[in-house]
């Protein structure tokens, strides 16, 4: 069992915790994930890194709930304990090696953040700040109140914008109108970008970068069973290859990763995952069988 | 009608039809009447060369005795000797081309159904609450076994019988390996069976922590220079799944084996109570003819999907346990063989409306000794299906390999050991099963297992 140490909602829908996993927080690096399951029946769930602690043996998760497994995380309270917690899985983000410090202190590194996927960014930001490595990030959400962890991102990087789509905090728009101002009027260069969000943003973040031609690397989620290369349920198309985002990635060269596809692909449980957390939320009522809706069908 | 002691006594097994709709076991195994008319048979031979047969070298012809006599504890007991899993290997060994396969019996009538005694006695023992006898002297000395599959539990068991102090560290959350996410339930019950043979294993004083993936959470060197193992065995089974390369392959509705075999052995999501989603499919091809083919294709159909084996060569050259393609085709599996995909076709949102196919005709034999399947020009058709399986076989997992310092690898990237004693490059690194020989059987990982054991034995014991 892996206890939950800390338990808590970083906004209305996006739920944070640290928990005990030692054996995680010993190797693990920013860019790799874990694999979380609640209990005996649950799906295992693959989640960025968010934050780790070395010494305490903690690694720190932030989710938002999409289906039944995730809201049974949001349930879980401090002192509550995942029944299963591995990792560190993936591969570390390439601008996070010490073999490579040398070089990645001489680029310009931007960040695009973009709702709940502005968490995986902050241990990024936070490991080139130890390291002496300077960074901007752009963080976008919906809407005021879903802006998170502001502060945090304030004292390890240079320069924050902060974008909400409703204009009710920050500037106004999408971040890839960020991306456009900060080099076409602002002044800004950038040799590495690094996107992390919904699929559908980072498709449109590296639409924009690559008219810039400005190098970047996005961080997949995509359906996962065992998270070592095993299922191949992973696989995406990168260029005109097909990888594992659980071995090859979960970071890849945004400007060579086929998002239709991959867009696509997500869906692939929809229907059924949603029939599962309505059965989750209301009981065993109304999920097929009436013979009308088609659902037992 | 054939003369006494020609024909084996027939097994009880659950009605084809009945069966395709459930998950339960579909052998329903011998009975102590059964078991031990059946051991009559037995002719006893001093030159037996059903031992020959077995990776592990059980002691047949013994325990059958026993069994003859209704000393079915004596029967475990000679078993035990050699395996620690014996409830697993009378479930899915393929006794046809092993034991049995040299059995003098079969020369001129059925063979000795040595597989289903086995069984028959591994399962007395547990409902009996008989287990194998606990160490009587330990040494202290740790040794770490990286996966908890058959040739994993093997080795383990082997070297706390041999005293030493053993943690296996399992990537999943079960322990098991292909036991548990492979093979699927109604071949080799998970709780009754193998959860049953992991207690076993436990008993003997092995220690199992799961959630532990080697070369990512902790390395072997780690292992060896910080954690205080003395000696590391590798059984970390067979790996990436592989695909064919041909159009549309990504698209909604196209598996791995693995993937879906996984979803619902590990997973479960064959049972209500679990949150697994899995696609059930209307119309499933699985491509390939293995046991794993098998095993899909059976899943599916219990599922409620109609299921096409497809495979590019003959019935004859059919990988799979002969058992597992008759209980297959009596379940209403239906077989196109000779045939070969080409493409996965898509609908507008992605998903499979169907898969290409091309007639084969077998030509020249090729390097396996198999006539090579041809293609034939413009045979071309159309096969009507929503769902698409690969089993075509897995290669090995770097995760191990590419971590740690001075483990040679073979040209497809599995891990380079000695047959006899699981050596490897690195000091004190062992390895055997998949890892080792690529994707192969049960058994042969543990007579692996078991070999490693010995080598790890006498590495320590000179040391």
């Amino acid at each position: 069992m892996y206890k939950i140490l800390k338990a808590g909602k970083l906004a209305n829908n996006i739920y944070e915790m640290v928990v005990d996993a030692p054996r995680v927080a010993r190797r693990c690096l920013p860019g790799q994930f874990i694999i979380a399951k609640a209990d005996e029946t649950g799906e295992r769930i693959p989640l960025t890194i968010c934050d780790f602690d070395r010494e305490a043996g903690t690694i720190t998760i932030v989710f938002m709930p999409i289906g039944v497994s995730t809201e049974k995380f949001a349930e879980l309270q401090t002192g509550d304990s995942f029944c299963d917690f591995v990792g560190p899985l993936g591969q570390p983000s390439e601008l996070c090696l010490e073999s490579e410090l040398e070089e990645t202190k001489k680029k310009k590194i931007l960040f695009v953040a973009g709702g709940v996927g502005t968490a995986p960014v902050y241990p990024q930001a936070k490991w080139l700040h130890e390291h002496g490595v300077g960074c901007d990030v752009i963080i976008g959400a919906k809407t005021k109140d879903l802006v998170i962890m502001e502060d945090k991102f304030k004292s390890v990087c240079d320069n924050l914008y902060i974008t909400t789509d409703d204009g009710s905090y920050g500037r106004s728009g999408m971040v890839t109108k960020v991306i456009e101002d900060l080099i076409e009027h602002e002044g800004k260069t950038y040799d590495h970008c690094v996107s992390i969000g919904p699929m559908i943003m980072m498709k449109f973040c590296c639409l924009t970068t690559k008219k810039y031609n400005l190098k970047t690397i996005v961080s997949m989620n995509p359906i996962m069973v065992d998270g070592t290369g095993m299922c191949g349920a992973c696989r995406i198309l990168v260029g005109d290859e097909v990888k594992f985002a659980c071995v090859d990635g979960p970071e890849f060269d945004g400007h060579l990763v086929d998002f239709d596809a991959a867009m696509k692909r997500q869906t692939l449980y929809k229907t059924e995952e949603g029939r599962a957390l309505l059965a989750y939320r209301e009981g065993k009522t109304h999920h097929g069988g009436c013979g009308n809706c088609g659902g037992d069908k | 009608m054939a003369a006494k002691g020609m024909v084996k006594v027939p097994v009880r097994e659950q009605e084809p039809k009945v069966r395709a709709t459930n998950f339960k076991e579909v052998c329903l195994g011998y009975n102590q009447e059964e078991a031990m008319e059946e051991a009559s048979r037995c002719l006893h031979c001093k030159n037996a060369k059903c031992i020959e047969g077995c990776p592990v070298n059980i002691n047949i012809p013994d325990f059958i005795a026993e069994v003859k006599e209704g000393n079915f504890e004596e029967a475990y007991k000679v078993i035990s000797k050699s395996s620690a899993l014996p409830a697993i290997c009378g479930r899915v060994c393929p006794q046809e081309s092993q034991c049995e396969g040299k059995c003098v019996r079969g020369v001129k009538g059925d063979s000795i159904s040595i597989g289903k005694l086995e069984r028959f006695v591994a399962d007395w023992a547990r409902e009996n609450g008989i287990k194998p006898p606990a160490p009587e002297t330990k040494n202290g000395r740790k040794v770490a076994v990286i996966g908890s599959g058959p040739s994993g539990l093997t080795c383990a068991g082997d070297l706390a019988k041999l005293g030493y102090d053993v943690t296996i560290f399992e990537a999943l959350h079960e322990p098991g390996g292909v036991l548990v996410y492979g093979i699927p339930e109604f071949r080799l019950p998970k709780l009754d069976v193998v959860a049953k043979e992991v207690e076993n294993v436990k008993s003997l004083g092995v220690k199992i922590e799961t959630n532990v993936i080697i070369g990512k959470s902790v390395t072997i060197d780690e292992l060896l220079d910080e954690e205080g193992f003395e000696a590391v065995f590798i059984g970390s089974g067979a790996g990436l799944p592989m695909f064919m390369g041909i159009p549309g392959e990504t698209a909604k509705g196209v598996f791995s084996a693995n993937e879906y075999l996984t979803r619902n052995n590990l997973m479960k999501a064959f049972r209500e109570d679990y949150d697994t989603p899995i696609v059930k499919g209307k119309k499933v091809a699985v491509v390939g003819g293995g046991n794993v083919a098998m095993d899909a294709a059976r899943t599916a159909l219990r599922l409620g999907a109609e299921v096409h084996i497809v495979y590019r060569r003959s019935e004859a050259e059919l990988p799979a346990r002969a058992e597992e393609v008759h209980h297959a085709k009596e379940e209403g599996i239906i077989f196109d063989l000779l045939t070969n995909p080409t493409e996965i076709l898509v609908d507008e949102n992605d998903a499979v409306c169907g898969m290409r196919c091309i007639r084969m005709e077998l030509g020249e034999p090729d390097a396996s000794g198999r006539r090579r399947p041809v293609a034939i020009p413009g045979s071309e058709f159309d096969l009507d299906v929503d769902t698409v399986i690969m089993s075509l076989g897995t290669s090995p997992n770097p995760l191990i390999s590419s971590t740690t310092i001075g483990l040679d690898v073979n040209r497809r990237k599995c891990i380079i050991a000695d047959e006899e004693t699981g050596k490897t490059s690195k000091e004190a690194v062992f390895a055997g099963g998949d890892a080792v020989t690529g994707a192969a059987t049960v058994i042969l990982a543990m007579g692996a297992g078991k070999a490693a054991a010995k080598g790890i034995h006498e590495f320590l014991s000179a040391k």
